[in-house]
C-alpha cells in the first residue's frame, strides 16, 4: 500500500511542479508565414526581423502579463499552395497564432483554411493576424471571427490617396499600373471608382495589369506610359515589381508623379535614387519621419541591430502591442479568449487612437501621405530625420488623413463564438 | 512611330541580355551534350562576385575578374563533379546540375543573405546616351548591347578561326581521333564548360545591376533561358541569337497592345462580359499576357518544329 501511495504522491508533485513551471514562463508562439526564398525573400526576411525585434520589446517590458512572445519564421515562397502545406506544419507543431502579410492571394487561401480548421476543430482554434494583405474581401465577403487586419485595406488607402490627389488641379491624366492578382485588381477598381467620384475631369489614360513578380524589364511599360501622355501614375506594386518599375522610369527619364502604396518598401528608395525626389509619394499608416518618441527609439535601436534594414512597418508595433494587451486582458493565451479581447479593442498609440473594428476586424487608423525628399543631414527639409535604405533619401509628410476619412462601410457578417 | 522605335530599342536590348545568358548554356550543350540546369546559378554567382568586387575595387576590374572566377568554379565543377558522373549517362549529369543549382542558391543565402544587395551601375555609365522623342536611352543599355555583340563576334571567331576552336569542334564528333592525335580531350571539355560558365558570369556582371541582384534571380531567369535554347534549336548558337531577339521583341511589343481576343468581335456587335462562358479569357488583353507569350511560343515550337529554328536534332 505504502509504495503505491508514495508513488502517486510523487507523480502528483511532479505534475504540479511541471504545470507551475509552464505557468511561470508561458510562451506564446506566433508563426510568421511569408516568403523567405524566391523573388520576394528580401521583403519577407525584413518583416521577420522586425517582428522578432518587437517580440523582444514585448518581453523586455513584460507587456503581455508574464507571457513571452516568440516569432518563428516559415517560408511560404509567396505561394497559396505552399502556404497551406506550411499551415499544416504549423498546426502540427502546436502553434495557434499565425501572421502573414505578403500577397492577398496567399492571405485569402490562408484565411479560408483557418476558418475551415476552426469550424472543424472547436477548442483548437487558430488566430490569423494579417499585417499587410490589403484585399478588401478579407474584411467583407470573406471575413470571419479569427482574422484580424492591422493594415488599412486597399479601398481605404485609395480613398485617402484620391482625397489628397483630387486637390492637385495640375493632375489631368492618370495611368494605372498594377500586379495582376486580387490585390492589384482591387487597386485598379478602387482608383477608377474614386477618381470618377471626386475628380470626373481626370482622364484615365492607361490601365495595365502585369503578372506578379515575373516582369524583368519594365522599359516597355514605361514607354507605354510615356506615349499615353500621363502626368501621374498610381501603382500598388510592391517588392521587385516596384523597384524595377521606378528604375526603368528613371532610366528613360520619365517625368511623372508616382502615387504609390509601397514606394518606401525595402530597396525601392535606393533603386529610385535622386531622380525620384519630390516625385514619388506613398500612402502608409506611419513613416519614420512622423514625429514620435518611443517609435523613434525603436527605429534607432532596430537600425543599430540591422544596419541594412529599416524599421518599416509602423503597424507591426501596433499589432504586437495590441496582441500583448489582449493577452493581458484575457489572462490567457487561449486563442478564442484573446480573439474576443482583440475584437473591438481600442488602443492609444503615439499617432492617436486606433480601433480594431468589431464588425469586420479591420483596423481603423489615421494614414499619412508623404513625398520622397533629401535627408536633413544631406541638405533636405528639417523634418526628414531618417532615410530609407541608407540612401540619403527619406519621406516628408504631405498630409495626415484622419481615421474617419478612410473608414469604409463593410458587408461583413461574422459569426461570433 | 515614336512608340515603335523606343519599343524596338527596348526589345533589342532585352533580347541581347537574354542571348548573353543563353549562349553559354547552348555552347555547353552543343559541345558536351550536357543540359546544365545550374547555368542560371552561375549567372547569379557572376552578379554577386561583381557586386563584391565593385564595392572593393570598382566596376571595371569586376567586369574582368568576376567572369574569370565563375569560369574557374565551372572548371572545378566539371573536373571533380561532372566528369565523375559522365560515365553513368545523361540523366545523372542532369540530376547533378539540378542539385548544384540548389547548392549554389543556399551558398549565396549563407554568404550574402536573402535580401537584394545594392549593386549599382557605375557612375560613368549612368547617364543617358541619346534622346529619342524625349525618352532618354541610358548609356548602360548601350553598353549592354555592345558587350553582347562583342561576345557573339568573339565566340564565333574563336570557334571557327582558332586552333583551339577547331580542336573543340573535332572533339565533338571524333573524340577518339582527336585523342589519338595527342590532344587532351577531357581537358578540352573542361575548358568548354568553364568557358560557358564564364559567359554566364559575364551576363551576371552586366545584368545584375541593370536588373536586381538577389538570391531569386537565378530562378526567375532560369526558365526563360531554356525557352530561348529550345526555340533557337538545342545547341545552335545562331539559333539562340535569333530566338533571344525574337523573345525580347515579342515581349516588348506585346506590352504595347491593349487589344484582346474579345475585341476582335466588337465590330460584329458581339461582346463577352466577364460573367459569360470563358468571359475572362476573351477579355484578357495581350499586354497583360505579354510575359507568358514566350512559353506559348515554346509549346507551339515543340509541337510543330521540335528541333527549333536552327537546330539539327529533335529535342
Amino acid at each position: 500500500m505504502m509504495p503505491r501511495a508514495l508513488r502517486s504522491l510523487a507523480v502528483a508533485a511532479a505534475l504540479a511542479a511541471a504545470s507551475f513551471a509552464a505557468n511561470a514562463q508561458q510562451v506564446l508562439k506566433i508563426a510568421y508565414i511569408d516568403p523567405l526564398s524566391g523573388p520576394f525573400a528580401n521583403v519577407g526576411e525584413a518583416g521577420l526581423k522586425q517582428f522578432q525585434y518587437l517580440a523582444d520589446q514585448v518581453n523586455q517590458k513584460n507587456l503581455a502579463g508574464g507571457v513571452k512572445f516568440e516569432v518563428v519564421g516559415f517560408d511560404n515562397k509567396t505561394s497559396p499552395q505552399e502556404s497551406l502545406n506550411v499551415l499544416k506544419k504549423v498546426i502540427d507543431s502546436g502553434i495557434r497564432y499565425i501572421m502573414q502579410g505578403n500577397g492577398s492571394s496567399v492571405a485569402i487561401a490562408l484565411s479560408d483554411a483557418v476558418q475551415k480548421h476552426n469550424e472543424r476543430n472547436p477548442g483548437k482554434e487558430l488566430v490569423y493576424l494579417n499585417y499587410a494583405a490589403v484585399d478588401p474581401v478579407l474584411t467583407n465577403e470573406k471575413c470571419h471571427f479569427h482574422h484580424f487586419r492591422f493594415d488599412a485595406n486597399s479601398d481605404m488607402k485609395m480613398e485617402a490617396l484620391t482625397t489628397f490627389l483630387a486637390q492637385d488641379k495640375n493632375i489631368k491624366k492618370v495611368y494605372l499600373i498594377n500586379q495582376n492578382y486580387s490585390f492589384g485588381q482591387a487597386v485598379t477598381k478602387a482608383a477608377k471608382a474614386d477618381l470618377a467620384r471626386k475628380r470626373p475631369d481626370i482622364q484615365i489614360v492607361g490601365d495595365d495589369l502585369h503578372p506578379l513578380g515575373q516582369v524583368k524589364d519594365f522599359a516597355p511599360y514605361v514607354a507605354k506610359i510615356k506615349a499615353s501622355g500621363a502626368d501621374t501614375v498610381i501603382t500598388g506594386n510592391w517588392g521587385t515589381d516596384m523597384t524595377l518599375l521606378v528604375k526603368a522610369a528613371k532610366d528613360a527619364g520619365l517625368n511623372v508623379n508616382f502615387y504609390t502604396y509601397y514606394g518606401g518598401g525595402l530597396g525601392s528608395v535606393a533603386a529610385m535614387g535622386d531622380s525620384a525626389i519630390g516625385k514619388v509619394k506613398q500612402i502608409t499608416e506611419w513613416h519614420a519621419n512622423v514625429p514620435t518618441k518611443d517609435t523613434d527609439r525603436m527605429v534607432n535601436e532596430f537600425k543599430k541591430k540591422n544596419p541594412d534594414l529599416d524599421y518599416y512597418y509602423g503597424r507591426a508595433g501596433t499589432l504586437m502591442f495590441m496582441l500583448a494587451q489582449a493577452v493581458k486582458q484575457a489572462k490567457s493565451t487561449e486563442p478564442n479568449a484573446v480573439a474576443k479581447a482583440l475584437s473591438g479593442m481600442k488602443m492609444e498609440t503615439e499617432l492617436g487612437q486606433v480601433e480594431m473594428r468589431a464588425a469586420d476586424h479591420q483596423m481603423i487608423q489615421p494614414l499619412y501621405i508623404s513625398t520622397l525628399q533629401k535627408q536633413a543631414s544631406k541638405g533636405g527639409p528639417k523634418e526628414v530625420k531618417y532615410d530609407a535604405d541608407n540612401s540619403g533619401l527619406g519621406f516628408a509628410t504631405d498630409a495626415r488623413i484622419e481615421a474617419y476619412v478612410s473608414a469604409q462601410p463593410t458587408s461583413c457578417n461574422m459569426k461570433k463564438p | 512611330m515614336e512608340f515603335f522605335l523606343i519599343s524596338m530599342l527596348n526589345g533589342v536590348t532585352y533580347g541581347l541580355l537574354l542571348f548573353m545568358l543563353s549562349s553559354g548554356l547552348t555552347l555547353i550543350f552543343s559541345m558536351m551534350g550536357v543540359l546544365n540546369f545550374a547555368h542560371a546559378s552561375f549567372y547569379m554567382l557572376g552578379a554577386y562576385f561583381a557586386y563584391q568586387i565593385s564595392v572593393k575595387i570598382g566596376f571595371w576590374p569586376a567586369l574582368v575578374i568576376a567572369p574569370l572566377a565563375v569560369g574557374a568554379i565551372g572548371m572545378l565543377v566539371e573536373r571533380y563533379g561532372l566528369r565523375k558522373v559522365h560515365k553513368y549517362g545523361h540523366v545523372p549529369e542532369l540530376l547533378f546540375t539540378f542539385g548544384l543549382a540548389y547548392l549554389i542558391e543556399e551558398a549565396v543565402h549563407l554568404i550574402w543573405g536573402r535580401s537584394a544587395v545594392d549593386y549599382r551601375v557605375p557612375a560613368e555609365l549612368s547617364g543617358s546616351l541619346f534622346k529619342i522623342y524625349g525618352t532618354a536611352f541610358p548609356e548602360y543599355r548601350g553598353f549592354m548591347m555592345l558587350v553582347s555583340v562583342l561576345m557573339l563576334v568573339s565566340l564565333y571567331l574563336v570557334l571557327t578561326r582558332t586552333r583551339i576552336g577547331l580542336v573543340i569542334q573535332a572533339a565533338l564528333t571524333h573524340p577518339d581521333t582527336v585523342e589519338a592525335l595527342g590532344h587532351n580531350v577531357p581537358r578540352v571539355f573542361m575548358l568548354v564548360f568553364g568557358g560557358g560558365c564564364a559567359l554566364a558570369g559575364l551576363a551576371g556582371v552586366i545584368g545584375g545591376n541593370a536588373l536586381v541582384t538577389e538570391p531569386g534571380m537565378a530562378l526567375s531567369l532560369g526558365a526563360i533561358m531554356f525557352v530561348v535554347v529550345v526555340l533557337g534549336g538545342l545547341g545552335s548558337l545562331a539559333g539562340a541569337f535569333i530566338a533571344s531577339l525574337l523573345i525580347g521583341l515579342l515581349q516588348t511589343f506585346a506590352v504595347g497592345f491593349d487589344g484582346s481576343l474579345g475585341r476582335l468581335f466588337a465590330p460584329l456587335g458581339i461582346s463577352f462580359p466577364s460573367g459569360t462562358f470563358l468571359g475572362e479569357l476573351w477579355g484578357l488583353t495581350i499586354s497583360s499576357a505579354a510575359p507568358v507569350l514566350p512559353y506559348v511560343l515554346m509549346v507551339l515550337m515543340l509541337i510543330f518544329r521540335p528541333r527549333g529554328l536552327l537546330g539539327t536534332r529533335d529535342v
